[in-house]
C-alpha cells in the first residue's frame, strides 16, 4: 500500500507539473489548480517536529521519559481501534499538578499531556516491536489548552506536526490472531475538540481522579505516587479507598461497575450536560443516576437513522431494542458511537454492555 | 520523451481528479483550522468530493463562501469519516452563503453553540430518492443564538429539511423545504419567526414541537405565517424510535406540546389528513418522565389561514391518521385539537382558564374538531365540532 501511496503521489506531481498542458485540468481550472499553501501559521512556540520538544531521552521511539515527564496509566482507557497509548504529562520544573476530586486535576502553564497511540506488529507478542501512528499533545498556555498533533514516519524516527489530519493504512495481528488492517484516522485539530470540550472550552478528559486512581502494577497507587514525585498534593488524609475510581472493564467483576466505567470514558466526554452532546439529554458519566438520562426508556431525539429503528436509548433486559448498542455495533460514520476515533467495532465493548442490558431489570 | 509524458498524460487524466480533491479537502480544512476572525473562506466553484466532515470551532466574524448554489457543490457521497457534512461548533457570527452541500452520512451542516448565525443560499440536499438511510438534518442549528435561515434549500432529510433545536431568536423565512419527513421544524425553540417559506411534498409541513429530557426545556413565542404549505403527503420515510416518525402523512402544520405559537395568513392546501393540528404530547403514547416538562399545548392562535377544499382522505399508514379517518372519514376537519387538558388549566366549566387558551378564528374554509382525547388515546374520545370555546384572539 506505501508503494502505492509513492506511485500515486509521484503521479500527482507529474499531473501538477503537466497541468497547464492537461485538456482536463483546463475545463475544472478552479478545483485542480495546485492546493495553495496555506498562508496562515500556527502561533510562535509550536515546535515542526516531536523530538525538538525533548519529552523523551534517547532513540524517540522507545518513549524513554525525560526529566520531568511522568508516564500514567488510566483505569478504563477510550476504545481507539484497538490502538494502545502511552501517556505522559510533562510539568515544567518545580510545578505540580493541582487535585480534583471530581473533575480533571488543573495544570500550570506549560504543562503538556502527551498521549502516544501505536500498536504492536503482534499484539499477542509485543517483543516482535510496534508501531507509533501518532502522539497527541494537549499544551496548557496563559490562554488554556491546545491541541496539536504529530504523525510518526515509517523510520520512527521523529513525528512531524499535522494541522488537518489524515488517513495512514495500518496493519497488527490481533491477540486472538487474527490478522487487522485498517486506514487509521488521524484527527485534525477541530476533531480534538471534538471530545475535548467542556462547556465549549478545551479541556483533558483522562486525567482525573477517577481514572488515575489506581494501584500499579508494583501495587503502588499512582495518585499516592504521584504525591511522592512531588508533582501532586493530595487533600490531607486523602484515602485512595475512597476516592472516586473507575473499574478496569478489560478485567473480570461486577458488570455493572464495568459497563458505567465503559460508558464513563467511551462516551460520557460527550456525553454530559456540559459536553458536546448535551443536545441528547443523553447522559453516561458514571456519577449519573437519572435513568431516563442513561437513556433507560428514552426516545431519541435527534438519532436519525442513528435509531436503527429501535425506540429507546435502552430497554432493559432487550440489547437488540436498545439504540445505545445498536449505534456501539455500526460502523457507518453516520450511525456509530462514538462519532470519531473508531472504525472497528470494539468486540469486547459491546459484549459487555450486551451484557449489562440484558441484566438489567 | 514525448511518448513518456503522453502515457502520463493518460494515467493522470485518470488519477488527478482524486489527488486533486484530496489536496482541496485538506486545503479548505486547513484554512478552516487557520482561519482568523474576519476571515472569508472562499469555496472554489466546482464539485469537491470530500471523505470527512469539514470543521470550524470556536471562531469569530468567519464567512465559508461559494460561488454560488449551482457552482459550488459539496458532496459527502464518498464519505468514510464524521458524522455531519459541515460541523460548526462554538463561534461566534458566522456567515456560511452560496453553496450547496449533499448527500453527507449524517446530518449535512450542524452548527451547535453559535451566537450569530447566518445561512444565506445554501442548497442541502440529498440526491435520489428520499429514504430512511438519508441523514435526519439538511439545516441544523442547535443551541444556537441569533439564528438567520435566508433563501435555503432542504431536500431529502429522514428528519426535518430545517431543523431548529433549542436555539433563541431565529428567523427562517423564504425558504424551501420538500420531500423531507418534516419540512421545518422549530423544537424547544424560543422566539423564532418563520415567514414566507414554501414546505411542500414532505411527510409534514412545518412543526412545532417541545419534547422532554432536553437541557432547554421550553420553547415558544413561535409565529408562523405567510407560508405556502401544500401537498405534504410524502410517505413518512423516518427510521423508528424518531419523534417524526409518529408524523402522519398529510399533515400541514403541527404543534406539540409548545405554548405562545401563532399561525397565520398561511395557505394550507391539500394535506390530506391534518392540515393543522394542535396536539399534547400524550398522542406520541411514548413515556414522560421528565418532571419539569409540559406536555400540554397552550396559548395557541391559528387565524387568518386559507385552507383549500379539496380531498381530505387520511392516511392509513399511521395510527393518527386512521384514527382520524375512523372519525371523519373522507372529510377530516383541517383544524384538529386532541382536547388533552392539563387539570390545573381549566376553570370551573371545563374550558381553559385565560392564560392557557386555544384560540382559532377566521380561517377560509377551516373546519375545526376537538378529539376530545384524554391520555389513554384518541380513540376513546367522543368528537366535538363546536368551535364557540375555541373563537378567540390572542
Amino acid at each position: 500500500m506505501t508503494a502505492h501511496y509513492k506511485i500515486f503521489g509521484l503521479l500527482g506531481i507529474v499531473c501538477l507539473l503537466m497541468g497547464a498542458a492537461h485538456p482536463v485540468q483546463r475545463e475544472n481550472n478552479d478545483l485542480n489548480s495546485p492546493a495553495k499553501a496555506p498562508t496562515r501559521q500556527l502561533e510562535a512556540g509550536i515546535k515542526q517536529n516531536l523530538s525538538e520538544y525533548a519529552f523523551f531521552t534517547g532513540s524517540l521511539a522507545e518513549l524513554q521519559a525525560a526529566p520531568n515527564v511522568f508516564p500514567y496509566e488510566v483505569n478504563a482507557p477510550l476504545f481507539s481501534d484497538y490502538a494502545e497509548k502511552a501517556r505522559f504529562i510533562f510539568l515544567p520544573a518545580g510545578t505540580k499538578m493541582t487535585y480534583r476530586a471530581n473533575a480533571s486535576f488543573d495544570y500550570p502553564e506549560g504543562a503538556v499531556i502527551i498521549k502516544n497511540f501505536f500498536y504492536w506488529n503482534n499484539a499477542a507478542r509485543p517483543e516482535l516491536g510496534r508501531r507509533i501512528i501518532e502522539t497527541r499533545l494537549l499544551l496548557k498556555d496563559a490562554k488554556g489548552w491546545k491541541a496539536l498533533e504529530y504523525v510518526w514516519n515509517t523510520e520512527q524516527t521523529d513525528a512531524i506536526l499535522e494541522v488537518a489530519g489524515g488517513a495512514t493504512p495500518v496493519s497488527w495481528q490481533m491477540a486472538n490472531g487474527k490478522q487487522q488492517r485498517i486506514d487509521y484516522t488521524i484527527p485534525n485539530l477541530n476533531q480534538c475538540k471534538g471530545c475535548h470540550s467542556y462547556d465549549g472550552k478545551f479541556t483533558p478528559i483522562g486525567t482525573t481522579t477517577k481514572q488515575l486512581n489506581m494501584d500499579l502494577p508494583g501495587g503502588e497507587n499512582q495518585l499516592l505516587l504521584f504525591q511522592k514525585q512531588g508533582v501532586l498534593d493530595l487533600p490531607e488524609g486523602f484515602d485512595p479507598a475512597q476516592a472516586a475510581h473507575l473499574a478496569d472493564y478489560r478485567k473480570p467483576g461486577n458488570t455493572d461497575a464495568a459497563a458505567r466505567a465503559y460508558l464513563d470514558s467511551n462516551c460520557a466526554h460527550c456525553h454530559n450536560p456540559n459536553g458536546p452532546a448535551s443536545t441528547s439529554g443523553m447522559f453516561l458519566g458514571v456519577e449519573e443516576n437519572n435513568p431516563e438520562h442513561l437513556g433507560i426508556h428514552k426516545p431519541p431525539v435527534a438519532a436519525g437513522r442513528g435509531s436503527g429503528n429501535r425506540k429507546f436509548g435502552i430497554v432493559p433486559g432487550k440489547p437488540a431494542e436498545s439504540i445505545l448498542l445498536f449505534r456501539m455495533e455500526e460502523n457507518d460514520p453516520g450511525i456509530r458511537m462514538p462519532e470519531i476515533g473508531r472504525q472497528l467495532m470494539h468486540e469486547e465493548g459491546v459484549t459487555l454492555i450486551k451484557n449489562w442490558i440484558r441484566e438489567m431489570k | 520523451m514525448k511518448y513518456l509524458l503522453l502515457f502520463f498524460g493518460l494515467i493522470c487524466w485518470k488519477c488527478d481528479p482524486l489527488v486533486a480533491q484530496a489536496a482541496l479537502e485538506k486545503q479548505i480544512q486547513t484554512q478552516l483550522i487557520l482561519a482568523e476572525d474576519g476571515d472569508v473562506i472562499d469555496l472554489p466553484a466546482g464539485t469537491i468530493e470530500l471523505s470527512n466532515t469539514l470543521s470550524l470551532d470556536a471562531k469569530r466574524d468567519i464567512t465559508i463562501r461559494g460561488a454560488g448554489q449551482d457552482k459550488t457543490i459539496l458532496t459527502f457521497k464518498n464519505q468514510t469519516q464524521g458524522a455531519e457534512g459541515i460541523k460548526i461548533t462554538n463561534a461566534q457570527n458566522i456567515v456560511l452563503e452560496h453553496f450547496t452541500v449533499e448527500d453527507s452520512k449524517g446530518d449535512l451542516i450542524k452548527t451547535q453553540s453559535v451566537n450569530g448565525l447566518v445561512f444565506r443560499n445554501i442548497t442541502a440536499r440529498w440526491t435520489g430518492k428520499p429514504k430512511a438511510s438519508n441523514g435526519a438534518y439538511a439545516l441544523y442549528p442547535v443551541q444556537c443564538q441569533t439564528v438567520r435561515i435566508e433563501r435555503c434549500t432542504a431536500i431529502g432529510a429522514s428528519d426535518a429539511g430545517i431543523y431548529v433545536g433549542q436555539s433563541d431568536s431565529v428567523w427562517v423565512t423564504e425558504c424551501v423545504a420538500k420531500n423531507n419527513v418534516a419540512g421545518i421544524e422549530i423544537e424547544n425553540t424560543t422566539n423564532a419567526w418563520v415567514w414566507k417559506n414554501q414546505a411542500f411534498d414532505n411527510t409534514g409541513g412545518i412543526l412545532v414541537f417541545d419534547l422532554p429530557d432536553l437541557l432547554k426545556k421550553r420553547g415558544g413565542h413561535v409565529k408562523v405565517y405567510d407560508n405556502l404549505i401544500g401537498r405534504n403527503n410524502y410517505k413518512n420515510f423516518a427510521p423508528k424510535g424518531n419523534i417524526v416518525g409518529q408524523v402522519p402523512p398529510g399533515t400541514g402544520v403541527m404543534i406539540l406540546a409548545t405554548n405562545d405559537v401563532e399561525i397565520y395568513q398561511n395557505k394550507i392546501w391539500e394535506n390530506k389528513t391534518a392540515s393543522t393540528a394542535i396536539m399534547s404530547y400524550f398522542i406520541t403514547e411514548n413515556p414522560i418522565k421528565d418532571k419539569e416538562y409540559n406536555p400540554y399545548p397552550s396559548n395557541i392562535y391559528i387565524h387568518d389561514n386559507i385552507y383549500s377544499e379539496g380531498k381530505r382522505m387520511p392516511t392509513w399508514k399511521n395510527k393518527m391518521g386512521f384514527i382520524f379517518w375512523w372519525k371523519f372519514g373522507k372529510k377530516v376537519p383541517h383544524i384538529l385539537y386532541d382536547g388533552i387538558q392539563n387539570p390545573d388549566w381549566v376553570d370551573s366549566n371545563g374550558q381553559l382558564k385565560a392564560a392557557y387558551r386555544i384560540c382559532v378564528r377566521q380561517n377560509e374554509n377551516g373546519t375545526f374538531a376537538n378529539l376530545r382525547a384524554d391520555k389513554l388515546g384518541l380513540f376513546k374520545g367522543k368528537i366535538s365540532k363546536n368551535i364557540g370555546p375555541y373563537d378567540c384572539a390572542l
